[in-house]
């Protein structure tokens, strides 16, 4: 297979993550999407590692991959105490500072 | 041939099931459609000639991403809704996410399409042994940077979910529980606008 397959599947998943980030309003259903575009990213990585020139990019999956997780963790910590603030997750509510 | 079709296959059950996790209703079947594309996305790396990418994924991914979502959803869903978290997409927002999207698409497109991109790999793919001593000294000021991150991420994890008053641990009934806290709402009452 070519690089330029690899990079448009990544291409097609980062966008309907994007499609995700705008249209979800529950706080989980954002995180979902984030997901998949952060993985879209990974996976341009190791396409170009592949065509490339080799580790570096393997590397450097292996660092945004426990970026992520660490994303996951802390965001789904504000879920939390935004569930137990307001009793619901939906962001388009929670326009507490609004002027 | 063969890897043509799998590329095929893969990348089709990966824009499937992408698409499946921003688009459907229920949250819970949007987590678990979003670990059958994190799984795809191991084979991607398989057909990449990166095991232990796709060891990682696997690993990482949908073993301990999915099952902390899963978690948030279970821990955020109101005991009104019996029958699964349904999540409403507003027509609104589609109606202005969808000319964005598209010209994100058109752009990324574009920018691939006049790229002249190296389309043959030129070295070996690395091993797993080769892979860790290059952390271990080229990226070596990278990787303890990353523990500290992940130690920070996992100690402000714990200060933001923390239950402010530690009385409460013995208390089953969750009602009962936000009732108590100080900071919240009563479950009935109307929420400010």
């Amino acid at each position: 297979m070519t690089l330029d397959a690899y990079v448009l599947i990544a291409g097609f998943m980062f966008c309907i993550g994007l499609y995700g980030v705008l249209t979800r309003r529950n706080a989980i259903g954002i995180l979902v999407s984030v997901e998949l575009m952060v993985n879209a990213a990974n996976i341009n990585l190791a396409a170009f590692a592949h065509f490339g020139r080799g580790i570096d990019g393997q590397v450097l999956v292996l660092f945004t991959t426990a970026l992520t997780v660490a994303e996951v963790v802390v965001g789904l910590a504000l879920v939390l105490l935004l569930f137990r603030r307001r009793k619901d997750i939906l962001v388009d509510l929670a326009n507490g500072l609004k002027g | 041939m063969i890897e043509r079709l799998l590329f095929g296959a893969v990348s089709t059950v990966l824009v499937f099931t992408a698409l499946m996790a921003v688009t459907t209703r229920n949250l819970v079947h949007a987590v678990l459609w979003l670990g059958m594309t994190l799984a795809t996305t191991a084979m991607l790396y398989i057909l990449l000639q990166a095991p232990f990418l796709a060891t990682l994924q696997l690993i990482l991914y949908t073993g301990g991403v999915l099952s902390l979502m899963l978690f948030g959803v279970m821990l955020t869903r109101r005991s009104s809704e019996q029958d699964g978290v349904m999540v409403g997409n507003e027509s609104n927002g589609r109606r202005r996410a969808l000319p964005i999207v598209a010209i994100m698409l058109g752009l990324l497109v574009t920018a691939v399409g006049r790229t002249p991109l190296a389309n043959a790999p030129v070295s070996p793919s690395p091993t797993t042994a080769e892979i860790g001593k290059r952390i271990l000294s080229t990226h070596l000021l990278a990787f303890e940077l990353l523990s500290v991150l992940l130690l920070a991420a996992m100690v402000g994890a714990i200060v933001l979910a923390r239950r402010k008053d530690a009385s409460l641990e013995g208390t089953n009934d969750p009602r009962e529980r936000a009732a108590a806290l100080p900071g919240s709402r009563p479950a009935g009452a109307p929420k400010e606008v």
